[in-house]
Order: C-alpha cells, then sequence, then structure tokens
C-alpha cells in the first residue's frame, strides 16, 4: 500500500442551474489571453447536446483515454509509445479548431467612430484567429439550453445505444447542465501520452498540471485526453489545462470555478487512495466494474492502519484529518451518490457527479404527473430513457448505479419533507433509501445546506518544507528565483529545488523515485 | 586560398557554428518557453497531414543521407566493398526520392501557409527566413541529386566536398579543396551555415526535442512540490 493524497471535486447536477458563472470567472482568471480565446477550462454543457468541442465523447473518433488490448493488459487507445513517435509529424487523432469553434471579437470601435447616420451603427463578428470578419456558425455554448436540439443533439454520443429515440420535442424532453474541468485523473492519458514528459501529476494533490518550459507542442495531450480538456495554444504553441487552481488550493481556498458557483453545487475535498493498484483498478475487464474498482482504490481515512501508513508515506496530520472530513469521499464512497465522469475510459477520474433527479422530475410532468416526491421511487423506475441516458455518461451503461444514487437523493427529499413539515423521522423512506436516519440528515446538511465550510474542505500545502531545504547550509544564495545564480556555473534547476520523479515501474508494479533531469544543480542541492 | 574562400568557406562555417552552439545555450537557459514545435495543427490538419509528413521525413532521409556523404570518407565504403559506381547509385536514387518527397512536402507547407489566412498570420519573420534558405538549399540540393547525378554524368562530391567539410571538424580547412568543385555544390554547401546561424533563434530548435526518452518511459509521471527524494 501506498498512500497517496488527491484532491478531488464533486458537482451536485441537481442544482445546477446553467448560468456559466464558473466558466466565465475560470476564463477571466485563467485564460483570458492571445492564443486561448477558444479556451475553456471549465464550461457547461447542456445534455443531450453535442459537447465543447463537438462530440468530445466519441472517443472512437478521437482516441482519447485506455482500452484493454486482447491480452488485457492497459494500453493507450491512440497507440503506445513508437506509434506516437512515427505520427509525431501529424497527430491523426488531433481535433482541428473548428471542432472547438472560431473564436472571435467585434468591431467594437465602429460603434464609437461611425459617422453620424439614420441608423445606429453595428459591431460585426471579427475573428480572433485572422483578424478578419467572420459569420458566426459555432460558438462555445451553441447548443445551450437545447438551441437547435432537434437538428444537433441526436448526435450526442451518449444517446447511442438507447433502445427508443429520446424525444427531443420542446414538451417532453428531458434535459440538464454538465458543468466540465479537468478530471485530475489518478491514471492520466494525457501524462501517459506526452512524448516530452512535460505532464506530470503531482504526488501531494494529485493536481495534473503541463511543464509549459518541458512542452514542446507535440500535442498528443490534447487527443489523448478523452475529456478533451488538455488544450493547444495556438500563440505559445504549448499545451495548456486546468490547474485546479493550484495557487489557491496550496492556500486552502477552493477553486475560482468553485468559489464563484451561484448554485453552490461544487465539493472540494481530499480523498487518500492506495497508488499502488491504480493501474490494476483501470484494467478490470468489465467496464461497469470500473466504478467498484475505483472506489476500491479510495482509502478510508479514519482507518488506523490507513493513517499508520499514511504518515509513513509522508502525508501530513492535518491533511489526514482533512481527509476524514472530506465531503467527495463522503458522496462517493460513504453514500455512493457521486459517480465518476465516464469511467468506461479508464482514467480513474476524479472530478464526480451527483445525477439530477430533475430529467426525471422533468419527465413525469411532462407526462402530466405532478411531481410529488414520494411518487418519485416508481418514477426512477418507470424512466427508462433518462436513467439509461444517465448511465451511459456517469455509470459505463450500468444504469442500476444511477438508480441507486437516485433513490437515495429522492428519499432524501421525501424523508426530509416529513421531518420538516411533520416533524416525523420516516424511517420508512430512509429503508428505501438504504440509509440510516443520521446518514439522511448528513447527506441533506452536504447537499441541500451546502455551508462553505462543508463544501470546501481543503488543507493547506506544507510550503514550511520547502523552506526548510531552500535554507540548508551550503547552498548558493544567488539561486533565487531571478537571481543570477552563478554558484553552479551552468544552467540551475529549472524550477524549485530537489525536483524529484516519481515514476510508475511497470515491471514491479510499484514506484521509485528519479532525479528530475536537471543540468548540475549545483553545491548543496540533491542531496 | 583567396579572401573569398577563406570567408565563404572557413570565416562563414566557423562564425556559424559558433553562433549555433552560443545560440542555443542562450536559448535553452532564457527561453524554455518558447521552445515548441509551434505547431499549426490545431488550425488546419488536412493539407498539413501531406505536407508535414513528406518534409519531415523526406528531411529526416536526405539528413541521413548527407550523414553517410560526408562523415564516411570514400576510402572506407571501397575498403568494405562498395564501389564508386554502387554508391552512385545507391546515393543517387534515395537521394532523388528523399529530396522529392521533401521539396513535395515543403511547397504543400508553404503553400498552405500562404492559402490559409490564420496560419498566414501566424507566420514570423523568423519563419520568413528559414524559408528562403530552406527553399535555396532543398532546389540546390535536388539540382545536384537530380540534375548532376541522376540525369547528368554525375559529381564525385566526396574526395572534393566531403573532405573540406570534415577539414573543418578537425580545425585544418582546406578551402581548396571545395573551390574547385561545380559552383552549385558551392552553393549548396554554402547556404546551410546561414541557416545554423538562424537555427538557434528559429522554431527549428524543435529537431532537438524529438522525444526519443518517451520509448520505454513509463507511463505515468509524478512530481514532489516539495521535499527530497524518498526512497
Amino acid at each position: 500500500m501506498k498512500v497517496r493524497a488527491q484532491v478531488g471535486m464533486v458537482m451536485n447536477l441537481d442544482k445546477c442551474i446553467g448560468c456559466h458563472t464558473c466558466s466565465v470567472t475560470c476564463k477571466q482568471v485563467w485564460t483570458n489571453r492571445p492564443g486561448t480565446e477558444y479556451v475553456w477550462f471549465n464550461n457547461v454543457e447542456t445534455k443531450p447536446g453535442l459537447g465543447f468541442p463537438r462530440r468530445w465523447e466519441d472517443n472512437q473518433t478521437w482516441q482519447g483515454g485506455w482500452k484493454l488490448d486482447r491480452r488485457g493488459r492497459l494500453r493507450l487507445r491512440a497507440g503506445g509509445q513508437l506509434r506516437k513517435l512515427l505520427t509525431i509529424f501529424w497527430n491523426p487523432d488531433l481535433p482541428t479548431i473548428d471542432d472547438y469553434y472560431e473564436p472571435w471579437t467585434y468591431d467594437y470601435h465602429t460603434l464609437i467612430d461611425a459617422p453620424l447616420s439614420e441608423r445606429d451603427p453595428v459591431a460585426r463578428p471579427q475573428s480572433q484567429l485572422t483578424g478578419r470578419r467572420m459569420d458566426v456558425k459555432w460558438g462555445p455554448n451553441w447548443d445551450d439550453m437545447l438551441a437547435g436540439a432537434p437538428e444537433t443533439a441526436s448526435r450526442d454520443p451518449d444517446l447511442a445505444g438507447l433502445q427508443e429515440q429520446v424525444k427531443l420535442t420542446y414538451e417532453r424532453t428531458f434535459m440538464f447542465y454538465l458543468p466540465r474541468i479537468c478530471e485530475h485523473c489518478l491514471n492520466p492519458s494525457c501524462v501517459a501520452s506526452c512524448p516530452s514528459g512535460a505532464m506530470y501529476k503531482r504526488e501531494e494533490d494529485g493536481i495534473v498540471l503541463v511543464d509549459q518550459e518541458k512542452c514542446r507542442g507535440w500535442r498528443f495531450c490534447v487527443s489523448g485526453c478523452p475529456y478533451k480538456k488538455v488544450y493547444f495554444n495556438h500563440h505559445t504553441g504549448k499545451a495548456e489545462k486546468c490547474t485546479l487552481c493550484y495557487p489557491r488550493i496550496e492556500l486552502g481556498l477552493p477553486t475560482v470555478c468553485s468559489e464563484t458557483c451561484v448554485g453552490r453545487i461544487r465539493y472540494l475535498g481530499l480523498v487518500l487512495y492506495d497508488a499502488d493498484r491504480v493501474r490494476e483498478a483501470a484494467s478490470v475487464p468489465d467496464e461497469k466494474r470500473l466504478l467498484d474498482a475505483q472506489l476500491k482504490v479510495f482509502l478510508d481515512p479514519a482507518d488506523p492502519a490507513v493513517q499508520r501508513q499514511a504518515r509513513a508515506d509522508g502525508i501530513p496530520d492535518d491533511w489526514i484529518e482533512y481527509a476524514q472530513r472530506s465531503p467527495v469521499y463522503a458522496l462517493a464512497h460513504r453514500w455512493r451518490v457521486a459517480l465518476p465522469l465516464h469511467p468506461e475510459y479508464r482514467t480513474l477520474p476524479m472530478v464526480w457527479y451527483v445525477p439530477p433527479l430533475s430529467p426525471v422530475v422533468n419527465a413525469m410532468e411532462a407526462d402530466g404527473y405532478e411531481a410529488d416526491p414520494d411518487q418519485l421511487f416508481p418514477a426512477i423506475d418507470a424512466m427508462r430513457i433518462p436513467l439509461d441516458y444517465l448511465a451511459n455518461i456517469l455509470a459505463a451503461g450500468d444504469r442500476e448505479v444511477v438508480r441507486l444514487a437516485l433513490r437515495r437523493l429522492a428519499g432524501m427529499r421525501s424523508y426530509m419533507r416529513k421531518l420538516e413539515v411533520l416533524g416525523v423521522r420516516d424511517h420508512q423512506a430512509a429503508t428505501a433509501a438504504s440509509l440510516e436516519p443520521s446518514e439522511i440528515e448528513a447527506m441533506y446538511r452536504l447537499l441541500a445546506v451546502a455551508k462553505y465550510e462543508d463544501r470546501y474542505v481543503v488543507p493547506q500545502a506544507h510550503s514550511e518544507q520547502a523552506q526548510r531545504l531552500a535554507e540548508l547550509p551550503g547552498s548558493c544564495g544567488l539561486d533565487f528565483d531571478g537571481g543570477p545564480g552563478n554558484c553552479g556555473a551552468l544552467p540551475r534547476p529549472a524550477q524549485g529545488l530537489n525536483e524529484t520523479f516519481m515514476v510508475q515501474d511497470r515491471k514491479v508494479g510499484g514506484h521509485r523515485f528519479v532525479p528530475l533531469p536537471v543540468v548540475n544543480p549545483g553545491p548543496g542541492h540533491g542531496e | 586560398m583567396t579572401v573569398e574562400e577563406a570567408l565563404l568557406f572557413v570565416a562563414l562555417p566557423y562564425s556559424s557554428i559558433t553562433l549555433f552552439v552560443a545560440g542555443h545555450i542562450w536559448r535553452y537557459r532564457h527561453d524554455k518557453f518558447g521552445w515548441t514545435s509551434r505547431s499549426t495543427q490545431l488550425l488546419e490538419r488536412r493539407w498539413l497531414a501531406w505536407g508535414s509528413n513528406l518534409f519531415h521525413y523526406g528531411a529526416l532521409a536526405a539528413i541521413g543521407g548527407h550523414v553517410v556523404g560526408l562523415l564516411i570518407p570514400e576510402q572506407l565504403t571501397h575498403a568494405v566493398g562498395i564501389s564508386e559506381g554502387a554508391y552512385h547509385l545507391f546515393a543517387a536514387a534515395a537521394g532523388t526520392v528523399a529530396g522529392l518527397a521533401c521539396i513535395a512536402g515543403f511547397v504543400i507547407l508553404v503553400g498552405r501557409r500562404a492559402y490559409f489566412p490564420r496560419i498566414r498570420r501566424t507566420t514570423t519573420w523568423t519563419d520568413v527566413v528559414v524559408y528562403l534558405v530552406l527553399a535555396g538549399i532543398i532546389v540546390l540540393g535536388l539540382i545536384e541529386t537530380i540534375g548532376f547525378n541522376t540525369l547528368g554524368t554525375g559529381y564525385n562530391y566526396r574526395p572534393t566536398v566531403g573532405v573540406w567539410f570534415r577539414s573543418l571538424l578537425w580545425l585544418h580547412p582546406e578551402p581548396q579543396l571545395i573551390a574547385g568543385a561545380p559552383l552549385v555544390y558551392q552553393l549548396h554547401a554554402t547556404l546551410p551555415w546561414i541557416l545554423y546561424a538562424v537555427w538557434p533563434f528559429s522554431r527549428l530548435v524543435h529537431a532537438w526535442s524529438l522525444p526519443w526518452q518517451y520509448l520505454g518511459r513509463p507511463y505515468i509521471l509524478y512530481r514532489r512540490r516539495y521535499g527530497l527524494a524518498r526512497r
């Protein structure tokens, strides 16, 4: 067992109102620069819909993520290392910017500069790629709120395999919003796809990042990520992705998208996991067992044996304590109401979703029923299409998993309504949801009351470790950031001190550390 | 040795090599962030499929041919029993294929860059210089390979250009050797020094980043923020 901590996220889809505040604030902070006009580290998609980039879930086309080969071994879907090097001059699986959209602005100056005339001046759209006038044909939220759904939504990859075509007429349709960020996977295929070794997973908090100084723009991470959440900055020629706002996370603050979420749908917390069993969990033959396998990789932070090993593996005590209060662990593991996005990609994603009851409620109302919480149980069982559809998104097609989560959510509503209105603890509703009354009340507090301090349980990073190392005797006094740094005579370490790679050793199935390949770290370093 | 010979075949190569080495050290120390292939595949993919593959594989084959032709002395290939005729035949055939692939790819790439406004906008002046020099080098190389060696009677450059090139490496330059070669050969041997001088300051640096280390590497990389390596 090798215990490692991961900052994970859960989004409660029932409470997402699709306001895109998360996307806008994220963009203002992170991608408001040339080359990233089209980049949305966070975006909100309407489901059913094509998504961003269009049909990103169709990994028959984009070849993202992992698959098992004929002998059951885990392989990158796009092919192995040799194949990558041979196609390095032209990546056959890369989307073009038109699969996202051509970014544009408006020639606003005409609003000010236009001469006096009978008609109001109009600012016309202008491509941010060419600077020319353009006709806007698609955008980041073109099918928001099912706009154009009769034409486009039937091409939603998640509708594949549903026996009855979903009726996308105005009255009968169901929909919900799916906010998406990088999944910061336990088994990230983008990291595995990067030939330069520029992408890495941080050992302390599991955040997946691109080293901008090592990225050489080979762009396999973009196609290798099955969620299409690594983007190519066409101005710098380098890959960029959601950073989980690591400068904030390190201070114990929630990400910008979480902080600014008006629906308070987002949860951030630690999950302790066993790094030695990640590969094994990702290699489970039956896709429907992947969720269980991933849950088994998670470790119970209240278990003394886990705590002992966590301490031995260098996880600070306060982190272990935070892990025990983690809303992510509670929603995903304790109550099983949060589910991973497309577990069948085998990346073991770490942004999970509480499935929405609203499509079921909407469908009921469309059929003329009142959305009585007590009627939800039979409705959940009857509404096969929403259920299958959700299962295609959140459970590799396993309807039972989604059904259990929805029954618990419906049971919680029913139980809490009786408690609030009649003051009665309805043990029958609790039993039907297969939860203890106390658990239901805890779940209610987390999901419905959703206090700030309950939603975001993020420990601060232990930067004093770095400070101690910086003060090591014998280190070069000129080797500070921006300093001349000539004690080591030749190039300084690119960043930080004593950085190491921990690499998975495929032969022994364990891990080992190798020093970051840096030239001549100078005296006092690298002991 | 005339002044022109000294300048073109001694001073130019050594200045170029100096700039090449110093430029790379400078670039690596100060501009790792700018060190990239600067791919435009995101903006256009169909033309690139042909252009990029033809150009890169053609250029790699051509570079391989140059390594063999310039660095391996004629005596060595004779010693292992390869006659001048056989060598010439192979070099002309392989060189023609590589050169045609390279020029075809190059034309597609430049055409694509000129045709699509999106890509034209990403083009820098350094790119233009590199393209001009490259165009000259490739065309001259094709004239040699096809014009001289495939269609014409052939010119054995190995005792002249080849020895001159190696003499530069031994720091005992013998410019008079190349001074006797046909003009096309002299030009084709001169122009690359300009390319090498521009190289560290252009996107060509991505050539040194071809990620061999990816082969056999463990797939998932982890890094620690702080702390010493642990066992």
